[in-house]
Formats: structure tokens, C-alpha cells, sequence
């Protein structure tokens, strides 16, 4: 009976159908219907999305979907962005390249974050893919211009080329020059990590004015203001630009001419750069502020009143990214000009110094989120909070979906009480309901952690510094986060009982990273032993961690889930801990007692309830940034 | 509430050793008892005594929030996986620390293996995980205070020396040193972080340093030589990665002087390291690399000692 159905739609019918469900989560409840769609959902998918590259092997993801186009891969855990994941830990995509390289001829795009990519990687892309399209490389290192050049020079087809963020070696910008003059396709180039002090003008002119498809560019800092005019004058359809040095000694010619330029920019709609910033060239970039919607000012080391002058001509603006000059008289004006805001970032002009230098509090805070209905996603450096603060944040902004918080002090009190900010953060996560990510800081105890398993059903990922008192706080956010994909906590003392109680959840995650806390080495192998589909990897660079009793806690841990078992790139630091029965567990005094047996059945009995092929499919699962 | 002496750093085991109050601490020979079991609720209700991390007599507010607070019961799930004191893994811990627990406050009051600065200075001095041997990055990145001078500072002089611990704020590094070479523009003390990447001739990979946390030759030579015996020469698995084996060969060939340190100034040019003044050496220095000695004979090669003499 059941034949029957499956047989009436030809297979190139539901490919058909599935060519229009896009979405990683619903292509993956496609595949389990059952085994034909899997096989045929397979087949035709076309987009993978892997959000840790060692949670899976190039060859399963080949087997399994033979045809793809475009695969985004992501690397080291966040925490490497602030240099806590020591250099030689991993994230290597030359595997991959290499296995794509013959399996998929056909690849498109490659979207990379936090690898490592090598100049012969990206020789290797440039030969292996005919049609390649879309090369971004977000957050990566290990490469450098000369690879780019091998790209420029080889891919015809090339549409994007995106190396935000990543650190290059910049070896001047000859690199431009290897897009040959029949190159037409560019759509987008954003090269602004590029830090040589060289860079190929005439290469980047010809460049800009021969792709009139261009609608992001985004320049070093090595190209100097005198030169955007002429290159705006290229590009006139640009929808996001983003300058090289803004700053040079006023002269009304190139004022006007830079004026000019941006104003016949209709289509531009975002804009940064903006470093070492010369105020008075600020008013050149007036005739776009009223359609602007993106404004990355955080490079630029200038006063409030000149930025509120510059913010009160961007009515339309959706997105802005700033230094705390702004200050809270800056924030305030800034929520009455802009009220269609969504997206605040404020960084630290001097997060090193003991004083503040600015004056920049948590009512600035305070006042965009009470004045700005569409608001949803902040990030904020500041040296003082309080409760009553965030409370009226929460209430006022229900909608936010990312919330994150750095008071630059570790353990800052509530500056008015002097109390722990638990209940403050608790307001945010009871009352912003669709809170996907959110990044604690201040003084915190057990408590917060209590609001936040009980009310953040919808978090995804969670970053914890110097907060909480006991087990009982980690143990709160695992029982309780039932959204929880990413977990990462330094300096808190959490420990052995919180992790191994909650030991199953951690399958349910794509990874935890804790560092400077307190699970033991013994934890970390116990882990490691029960939970075979885990990767339990422990990075010390003191030593070898079995030179220590069992009971001394680890340096740095990460632990993820895998389909692909240990790895086999770790640098001498880092170690796996294995499912190895040779593995002796060294309890100093009381061997393990009934109670761990009894908490490692119930790991166990559930572990068995899971089907692989759920398993795999979640390790499948879209990710929201 | 009598607090004992030792406990060991996890809170909670303070607790369920007022359960079991015939248990003496260590009790790492005696077998959990059956109340452990039922002590679930005991466990959840430990935030009444427990301990916090601060002095004694200074400000537990938190406390009296205690009216405010939910019952801990809406929380408790029984999903089995009740959090049981675990303290079978976890009672060696006091020996590992004891000489932290038996500090300068001698009470071990401390959840957290502290050595035993006060809670005002953990925020300021450099956060470390256990007393035990320090990881070398950490000793040498961070410059600890002694708790009394970061108390009594009140530095109107930009604070150049503040203790920054590793990481913190979270900025990445493009930011840092984008700020930091605009307020060296500007002529302020620099006091963000001067990150140039450390190459060393057969190794796999570079390692980054922060300049700014050495103040001197012998200090930056002292951490690479700590740093770089991650690294292991001579020995690579299939895949080109080396294996973890020992390490002391490239310390030898380090104080033997085959190799030599080197940077790329601003001009592009390698120089040896040693030649200049420190603080002339840091503003200038792009990167480093640790050079065979042989390619450096162009570089008037000089052993590794007199640029530690240089200092």
C-alpha cells in the first residue's frame, strides 16, 4: 500500500519540489520521511552548512551529498577571535579543498570562518573549480596576497571575493593586477583587512570601472581619500562602500569632488571604513545619509557632537557600529534621530585604561533601547550597569534576539546596589523571548543562571566570563537551555559535577568550550570515554596533562560533537580525550562509587535512544549568524 | 556556621559535609553516604550558606535577595540526572592546592583555587586557574600586581602597566591593533596590544606575541624559549604534522645559538634583536623570526646570550 504512494511521483518530480525548500532544517525533514526521499533529497542538494568542521569528515559529507555547489565551513571555537585558543590548534581546510577537488568540480562557493587557509589552498580552489563563484574567508589566517593574486587570476566566473576580518599577509597590492582585463564578473570585493601600505591603484581603478556589476566594495586602509572620488565615479550603482584612510589635509577641490562623487552614488546604502577620520571631510558624505542604513563608524576616533552632526542626516539608519566617543549625549540624540534602528554596537576607544575617558554609562544604553521600538541586536562596552538598567531594558525591548553585554571590569557590581546583576539579566531573558545569543558580564552568581534555564528557551548560544559560584550555575544553563547550540565559559568555577551530570546534553550542542575553570582532568577523561560520539579535547600548553594528578582541572577544554571520531591534526597541546579501554582512571582515594555508575546508565540509556540518522541530520543545522 | 578549615573547591561539598558530619575533611577514604542521594534538595538549597568568593566580613548582599528569590523546587527536574556531590574526583583537589587553600587567610574560604589575593584584585590581576605550573603564555602575558599597590594606586599617569588578562575585554585583535597604532598617531602611552607574529625556520605554524606585555629583551627571549617548546622538530607524523614527543632538542639548538632571533623593522629590513633600545625595538618590529644561524651570517650573527646581556 504504502509502495504504491511512494511510486506515483517519478523521482524528478520531488527533486523538482525540493529545489524550492531551501532551508537546511526543512531539506533535513525532507530526508527522513524515508528512504527514497532520502535518497532522492541527496541527490539534489545543492548547500551544506557545516558549523564545525571536525564534527564530520570531507569523505561522509561527499558520500552523502554528491552534488553540491556551496559549502560554508566553520573552524576554531569563537574564543579564538580574543586570542584564547593558542596558534597550531587546528581548523585546517586544506582537507577539504583537497577532497572537493576531485569530488566536486562543480563547487561554486566557499564560505570559510575561523580557518586556517594557506596560499596553496587557495591555488588549489583557483585550479580544482571551473565555475567558482563566491570565495569569503571571515575571520581566517594562514594566506596571503599571492594566493589571492591565484584566485584573481584564474577565476573567471568569480562574482565574490570577501576577506573580512581575516589576518593576511599583505605583500603589497599587485594582487589586483592578476584580474585579467577580459574580468568583468566582480560583483562584490571587500579587502579591508588588507594592512600593506601598498596598494595597486590604477589596477584597482580599471578594476572597479571595467565590473559594472559592482555593488560592494569595501577598501583598505592604504587607500587614501584623494582616490575614492575617482573611484566612486566608476561605480556609481555601489550599494556598500567602504573607504580607505578618510583623512588627509583639507582642500576645498577635493572636498567638492569627493562630494560630488557620493552624491551621484543613488544606490548606496552602507557605508565604513572611515579610519584615521578627518571631521571636517565627514560632511562630504551628507547627499547618501538620508538612504543609508548600514553605518560602520568604528574606527573613527572623533567626538560626540561631530558624530551626532553626522547621525542626524541618517534618518533611515537600521545599523550602526561606534566608539564609546559617542558617549550617553550622543546615544540620546542618536535615538531621536534614528528610529528605525536595529542592530547597536558601541566599542571601547581605550579598554585598557583603569579610568574611563569618555563619558559613557549605561543610560546611553538606556535611552536608545527606550526610544527605539525595532531594536534587536546590541552590543555594548561599558564600565558601569545597573539592574534598574537592564530591567528597563528588557521591558522595553522584548524583541531583542542578541544581547550582549561586556562591562569592561570583571565582576562589576550593580554601581547603584552594589549588588550581583543576576536579576537584571534574568529580566532580559524572561522578557525577550526570542533571545537567540546572549554574552554575560559584571558580578553574577548561581542566579542568573537559574533566569536563564528557566527562561531562555530559545538561546542558541551563551558566553560566560567570570561569573557564577558553583556547579549548580552550569547546571541551571544545561538542564534548562533547551535551544542551546553553543556554550563558552572562562574564568567561572564550574567543575566536574555540572558537566558530567549533564553529560547527554552535550550532544545535543554543537561544542563547549571552557577555560580557566575547574573540571579536572579525570572529568575530561570520563567524558571522553562514555561519550564516543563526543570530542573531548583538552588544550594545556604547560604539559602534558596526565603529568598531573587526575584531580587537577584542565587549562582550556573543548568538547564538541562528531560523526568523524578524534582528529588527527592536534599540535603537542592539545589532547583527545579517547573511548580507550587502555585509558586508567586515576581516583585518588575512593574509587568511583554507585552514585556514577547509576549517572552513567541513564547517559547511556539515552544515548541509545538516538537514531543516527537524526544525529546526522542536526549536525546539518542552519546557523543563525 | 563554623567554617572548616579545608574544603575542597567546590562549594557544595561544604554542605554535604555538614550532611555527613561524622565525615572528617579530607575524606577522600570514606565512601559517599546513602543521604547524598535525597540530597538533591540539599544541594538546591545551598545558596543559603554557601560560600562565596570574598573575604570574610566584606559584602554579601546577595543574601538578603534571598526574599526575593523563587523556590529553587519549580526548577528541580527530575530527568535522573540529579547533581550529586561528586567529590570522589574532585577530593584529591586539596592536595593538589593545598598550599593555595592554606594561604596567607589560612581559612580556604575560597571556592575557586585562588592564590590568596583578595577579590577586589582577581578582577584586576591576572586571572590564573590553579596554582600549579603556570602555563607559560600566562606567566609571562600577564604582569601580576602585588594586591596592595593596585589598592592604593590612584594613577593619574596613563596606566601603561595595568595587568590585562588574556583576552579580556573581548576585542578582537584586527580592532586592538587598529587602536592601538591610532593612539600611538596621537601620542598616547600605548597601552592596548602590539600583537607581531613569531616564525621559527621548520616549524608548522606561527605563534603570535603581544610586545606590549614584555618589558624587556630577557623577558620576550624567556617566553619564546617557553613558548616555542610546544613546538617539536625533527619528528613529523604522515600528515606533516609533528608528533607530540619531547622537546628539549630545540631548547638545546636555542641556547646553543644555532638559531638566532631576528625582526622585520618598518623598512622591511631584518635586523638582529638585541641592537636597539627596547622601547625603539618595539615600535619598529613587525614581525619576528627565529632564523637558522647559518642564514643569518649576512645579519652579523652574535650569540644569544649578549642579547640577553644587551637588557
Amino acid at each position: 500500500m504504502q509502495k504504491k504512494v511512494a511510486c506515483s511521483f517519478p523521482d524528478e518530480v520531488l527533486e523538482h519540489v525540493f529545489s524550492f525548500i531551501q532551508s537546511d532544517k526543512d531539506r533535513n525533514a525532507v530526508s527522513m520521511v524515508c528512504k527514497s526521499w532520502y535518497e532522492i533529497e541527496r541527490w539534489c542538494r545543492r548547500k551544506i552548512f557545516i558549523g564545525n568542521c571536525y564534527a564530520v569528515s570531507p569523505r561522509m559529507v561527499i558520500r552523502r551529498f554528491p552534488k553540491v555547489r556551496s559549502i560554508e565551513l566553520k573552524g576554531k571555537p569563537h574564543f579564538a577571535d580574543f586570542n584564547l585558543v593558542p596558534d597550531g590548534w587546528g581548523g585546517y581546510v586544506l582537507p577539504w579543498i583537497a577532497e572537493m577537488a576531485g569530488a566536486y568540480p562543480w563547487l561554486e562557493e566557499i564560505r570559510l570562518k575561523r580557518m586556517v587557509v594557506t596560499d596553496e589552498c587557495l591555488e588549489l580552489i583557483a585550479k580544482s573549480f571551473k565555475n567558482f563563484k563566491v570565495l569569503v574567508l571571515f575571520s581566517c589566517e594562514g594566506f596571503s596576497t599571492d594566493g589571492l593574486a591565484a584566485i584573481a587570476a584564474s577565476c573567471m566566473n568569480l562574482r565574490e571575493l570577501d576577506l573580512r576580518d581575516s589576518d593576511v599577509d599583505d605583500l603589497g597590492g599587485h594582487w589586483l593586477s592578476h584580474f585579467p582585463e577580459t574580468y568583468t564578473s566582480l560583483v562584490s570585493l571587500n579587502s579591508s583587512c588588507l594592512g600593506s601600505d601598498e596598494v595597486s591603484l590604477s589596477a584597482l581603478e580599471r578594476l572597479v570601472g571595467r565590473c559594472t556589476n559592482l555593488r560592494t566594495l569595501r577598501l583598505n586602509r592604504a587607500v587614501p581619500l584623494d582616490k575614492i572620488a575617482n573611484i566612486l565615479g566608476r561605480a556609481p550603482q555601489l550599494v556598500d562602500f567602504g573607504t580607505g584612510t578618510y583623512g588627509a589635509d583639507l582642500q576645498s577641490d577635493v572636498f567638492s569632488s569627493l562630494a560630488g562623487a557620493f552624491s551621484s552614488c543613488k544606490e548606496l546604502r552602507s557605508l565604513s571604513g572611515f579610519w584615521d577620520v578627518v571631521p571636517a571631510y565627514l560632511p562630504a558624505i551628507y547627499p547618501v545619509c538620508s538612504r543609508l542604513t548600514s553605518l560602520n563608524l568604528s574606527y573613527v576616533t572623533i567626538q560626540s557632537p561631530d558624530l551626532v552632526k553626522l547621525l542626524r542626516h541618517c534618518p533611515s539608519l537600521q545599523r550602526l557600529l561606534v566608539l564609546d566617543y559617542i558617549e550617553d549625549s550622543g546615544l540620546e540624540a542618536l535615538s531621536s534621530s534614528c528610529k528605525e534602528l536595529q542592530e547597536l554596537r558601541v566599542f571601547p576607544s581605550d579598554p585598557f585604561g583603569e579610568e574611563p575617558n569618555v563619558s559613557l554609562t549605561e543610560q546611553g544604553l538606556v535611552s536608545v533601547c527606550l526610544a527605539c521600538p525595532k531594536l534587536q541586536s546590541v552590543l555594548y562596552f561599558c564600565r558601569r550597569m545597573s539592574n534598574v538598567a537592564l530591567v528597563t531594558i528588557a521591558q522595553n525591548c522584548p524583541n531583542l534576539t542578541r544581547f550582549r553585554l561586556c562591562i569592561i571590569e570583571p565582576r562589576t557590581a550593580d554601581f547603584l546596589t552594589l549588588e550581583p546583576l543576576d536579576v537584571g539579566f534574568g529580566a532580559i531573558v524572561e522578557h525577550c523571548k526570542d533571545l537567540r545569543r546572549l554574552s554575560l558580564s559584571g558580578l553574577l552568581t548561581d542566579r542568573v543562571f537559574e533566569y536563564i534555564g528557566r527562561y531562555a528557551k530559545k538561546l542558541e548560544m551563551l558566553s560566560v566570563a567570570f561569573a557564577g559560584e558553583s556547579d549548580l550555575g552550569l547546571h541551571h544553563v544545561l538542564s534548562g537551555c533547551e535551544s542551546l547550540r553553543k556554550l563558552e565559559i572562562r574564568d567561572c568555577p564550574f567543575g566536574d559535577k555540572a558537566l558530567l551530570a549533564n553529560a547527554a546534553k552535550l550532544e545535543t550542542m554543537r561544542s563547549l568550550w571552557m577555560s580557566s575553570c575547574a573540571v579536572s582532568f579525570g572529568a575530561c577523561k570520563l567524558l571522553g570515554q562514555k561519550m564516543p560520539r563526543l570530542n573531548v579535547e583538552v588544550i594545556d600548553e604547560s604539559g602534558p596533562p596526565d603529568s598531573r594528578p587526575d584531580s587537577c582541572p584542565v587549562d582550556k577544554l573543548y568538547i564538541y560533537r562528531s560523526v568523524a571520531g578524534p582528529r588527527f591534526d592536534m599540535p603537542p597541546f592539545v589532547w583527545t580525550m579517547e573511548e580507550d579501554s587502555a585509558l586508567q582512571l586515576n581516583t585518588i582515594g575512593n574509587p568511583i562509587g554507585s552514585e556514577w555508575e547509576h549517572n552513567m546508565k541513564g547517559i547511556q540509556g539515552l544515548r541509545a535512544q538516538m537514531p543516527f540518522v537524526l544525529y546526522l541530520a542536526e549536525l546539518s543545522n542552519t546557523s543563525q549568524w | 556556621m563554623s567554617t572548616p578549615l579545608e574544603h575542597d573547591y567546590i562549594g557544595l561539598s561544604e554542605a554535604s559535609s555538614r550532611e555527613r558530619s561524622s565525615e572528617k575533611i579530607p575524606c577522600s577514604s570514606s565512601t559517599p553516604s546513602i543521604e547524598d542521594k535525597t540530597s538533591t534538595d540539599t544541594l538546591l538549597n545551598l545558596k543559603e550558606t554557601e560560600l562565596r568568593l570574598a573575604l570574610p566580613g566584606s559584602l554579601s548582599p546577595d543574601r538578603k535577595l534571598s526574599l526575593l528569590r523563587t523556590a529553587l523546587d519549580s526548577n528541580d527536574k527530575s530527568n535522573g540526572f540529579a547533581v550529586y556531590p561528586l567529590k570522589n574526583l574532585v577530593s584529591g583537589a586539596k592536595r593538589g592546592f593545598s598550599d593555595a587553600i592554606d594561604g596567607p587567610n589560612g581559612n580556604g574560604k575560597w571556592v575557586f583555587p585562588m592564590n590568596g589575593i583578595s577579590d577586589v584584585d582577581l578582577a584586576k590581576a591576572p586571572v590564573l586557574a590553579s596554582p600549579r605550573a603556570v602555563p607559560a603564555m600566562k606567566e609571562v602575558a600577564a604582569v601580576p600586581l602585588s594586591p596592595k599597590s593596585t589598592q592604593d594606586k590612584k594613577n593619574p599617569v596613563p596606566p601603561a602597566s595595568k595587568a590585562q588578562v588574556v583576552g579580556w575585554p573581548p576585542i578582537r585583535s584586527f580592532r586592538k591593533n587598529t587602536m592601538a597604532s591610532n593612539s600611538a598617531k596621537n601620542s598616547d602611552d600605548v597601552a592596548g596590544c602590539h600583537y607581531v607574529k613569531v616564525s621559527m625556520d621548520g616549524a608548522p605554524y606561527l605563534r603570535k606575541v603581544d610586545l606590549n606585555t614584555y618589558k624587556n629583551y630577557v623577558e620576550l627571549s624567556s617566553a619564546l624559549e617557553k613558548m616555542l617548546s610546544c613546538f617539536t622538530i625533527g619528528q613529523c607524523s604522515s600528515s606533516g604534522f609533528p608528533l607530540r614527543d619531547g622537546l628539549s632538542r630545540l631548547m638545546d639548538l636555542l641556547h646553543g645559538s644555532e638559531y638566532v632571533l631576528t625582526y622585520e623593522d618598518k623598512d622591511g629590513d631584518w635586523m638582529l634583536v638585541g641592537d636597539v633600545p627596547w622601547e625603539m625595538f618595539t615600535e619598529s618590529c613587525k614581525r619576528l623570526r627565529i632564523m637558522n644561524g647559518s642564514e643569518a651570517i649576512g645579519l652579523a650573527p652574535r650569540a644569544m646570550e649578549k642579547c640577553k646581556n644587551q637588557n
